[in-house]
């Protein structure tokens, strides 16, 4: 392979019924990074149905050419429509490095365009950067959190990896930025679609995104049972904060999923996080420790947790939230 | 109906310390267990089994001591049950791992290839698209439920994010399941004692069918760099007062960082 031929920092937009996810936006952010670092370009792919309009953001956003691919075909996401998209922009273009976001869908159309193309994804990156070798560094968790390995691919492009939700910070929003938008036709091959779409049902109306939150109050076993968690929500709202948890009590069923912060949850970085009775399992710190300032409610003294909180406090979360929502409640008068 | 499940063997991660003094892994005692993902793949296997009569085959690639999920497979009910091990699939990134898992698969009959979605050693959720699109034959991940019209049709209830697809596909495919999608079922006593008379297949590098140049570290694009532990913060302050001056403590660091 002749790497030389490979340039530009692709970003794969994902939009899903025709809005451009947040994930994008931060990936696009990272890319412009990695490209003035490299010397080259920021490209964002952008796949859907009547998409065009959503173009001019992206550029605001960070990229200098947008490619538009506007069909049927690439409506509603599909693994296979998807991946003969991108693997003939891949052919077209010979981007050096592609970032999709760390989502349903990225984790599913990722790895098989990786298998199509013959090259390396990472996933799950937390930090990716080039050396002053010029080197695309990936550096991500593995082991459950426990160990963080920096990955390569030295030999094969493009250089791919994944990036879940909330990990990169996007770029301000600059619409006096200047750039191109094309539009591509794709040529599918329609006998290798083999899935069909029945029915996609959303199930969370209203859904709170903890990611974005800029105050997490989060509780863990020590707060024990839906009650203890009322005494949070309480307290969330003097904070005009939201409730997240650790797996322990979403496992139990107390918290739904989408509020779990942690390896198998979401990652969150709040300008404060409140962790209730939460012990601090390495998981649960994979998804929180970048927050700006840490405070720590628990019982025992020596719960990891305490190691990482910028204030700790050995209490019982039970009488302690309750006091605290009531003294806030109390300043705000 | 054939089923070929391919399952991993994990260090249990949620047994893992990290040393507090020197921040380095201790691995030392953690246990070996089937990875909770694939286990519910296995067990959305055996459930077609028990419904449809299907024949159940499961297959692992890793060290020789990786035979005892394959044991525990069969005394949940498996059938048949291979071990991939070799030096030449040794240092596989998931790109040579789906090429070597893909080579045994093309010598065995199937109608349906079953893998968990993830690894909690990995996470990387990787493997079981590779492997369709090596096959090429399609992919649905994040299952969570399966239904199957005793012909060829599966529905497939996909997770997302906000919700749920339905999805509609044919056999041969390949699915990768949450561990949510069921309870695994316990190894029965009789099924623990007759998996220690049942034969685990071996099979190398001969027995498969793939290039030699796709497997292993050869065959793999991705290279570890380096690892390393993040070590440990530096600590905070902690505070061991009464509930009243635990609060009084809060609001005062709260406002002083500005933060209410």
């Amino acid at each position: 392979m002749d790497k030389s031929q490979y340039k530009n920092v692709f970003v794969f937009v994902e939009q899903r019924e025709g809005n451009i996810q947040g994930v994008a936006i931060e990936l696009l952010g990272k890319a412009r990074n990695l490209a003035d670092s490299l010397g080259e370009n920021v490209y964002a792919m952008l796949l859907g149905k009547n998409i065009e309009s959503k173009a001019q953001n992206l550029i605001a956003y960070g990229a200098d050419k947008v490619i538009v691919a506007s069909c049927d075909e690439l409506d509603e996401y599909t693994t296979e429509a998807y991946t003969q998209a991108i693997s003939q922009i891949v052919n077209e273009y010979k981007p050096s490095i592609i970032l999709f976001g760390a989502t349903t869908i990225g984790r599913d159309l990722g790895p098989r365009l990786s298998a199509r193309l013959s090259t390396g994804l990472t996933a799950d990156c937390t930090r990716l950067e080039i050396s002053e070798e010029k080197e695309f560094l990936m550096t991500r968790p593995a082991f459950g959190g426990n160990l963080m390995a920096t990955i390569v691919c030295p030999e094969h492009r493009p250089q791919m990896s994944t990036v879940r939700p909330g990990v990169m910070k996007a770029m301000d929003k600059d619409d006096s930025r200047k750039g191109e938008i094309e539009k591509i036709e794709i040529n599918f091959n329609k006998d290798k679609f083999k899935v069909r779409i029945k029915e996609t049902v959303k199930e969370k109306s209203n859904m709170i995104d903890i990611a974005e939150a800029k105050i997490l109050v989060s509780g863990g076993r020590g707060v024990g049972s839906k009650e203890g968690f009322i005494a949070l929500k309480n307290l969330a709202e003097v904070l005009n904060a939201e409730v997240s948890a650790s797996r322990a009590v979403v496992d139990a069923g107390i918290v739904d999923h989408d509020r779990q912060v942690g390896q198998t949850g979401k990652t969150v970085r709040p300008n404060l996080y409140i962790a209730c009775g939460i012990s601090g399992a390495i998981q649960h710190m994979a998804g929180m420790e970048e927050s700006d300032y840490i405070v720590a409610i628990n019982k025992d003294r020596y719960a990891p947790i305490m190691q990482s909180a910028d204030l700790g406090i050995v209490g019982d979360v039970k009488k302690i939230i309750p006091l605290l929502t009531e003294r806030l409640k109390g300043l705000k008068k | 109906m054939k089923i070929v499940v391919c399952i991993k063997q994990v260090p249990d991660t949620t047994e893992v310390k990290l040393d507090p003094v020197t921040g380095t892994l201790i691995r030392d005692g953690v246990p070996s267990i089937i990875n909770p993902d694939d286990k519910g793949g296995l067990e959305l296997a055996l459930q077609l089994k028990d419904a449809y009569g299907a024949e159940v085959t499961v297959i692992t690639m890793g060290p020789p001591q990786a035979e005892a999920v394959l044991r525990e497979a069969y005394a949940m009910g498996a059938d048949r049950v291979i071990l991939l091990t070799d030096r030449k699939f040794a240092g596989a990134d998931t790109l040579a791992t789906s090429n070597a898992l893909a080579g045994a698969l093309r010598t065995l009959e199937y109608d349906l290839i079953i893998t968990g979605r993830q690894a909690i050693d990995g996470d990387t959720a990787q493997v079981g698209p590779q492997i369709a699109e090596h096959l090429d034959i399609p992919q649905i991940s994040y299952l969570e439920d399966l239904k199957y019209d005793g012909k060829k049709t599966f529905t497939v209830k996909k997770s997302t994010e906000d919700g749920y697809q339905i999805l509609e596909v044919d056999s041969p495919c390949l699915v990768t399941v949450l561990s949510t999608a069921n309870k695994a079922r316990y190894m029965t006593v009789k099924g623990i004692v007759e998996a220690f008379n049942k034969q685990v297949e071996i099979w190398g590098f001969e027995n498969i069918d793939v290039e030699e140049a796709k497997l292993g570290l050869k065959g793999s694009p991705t290279k570890v760099k380096k690892a390393f532990t993040k070590g440990v913060k530096s600590a905070g302050e902690i505070y061991e007062v009464d509930a009243e001056d635990s609060v009084g403590i809060i609001i005062s660091k709260l406002k002083e960082k500005f933060i209410i």
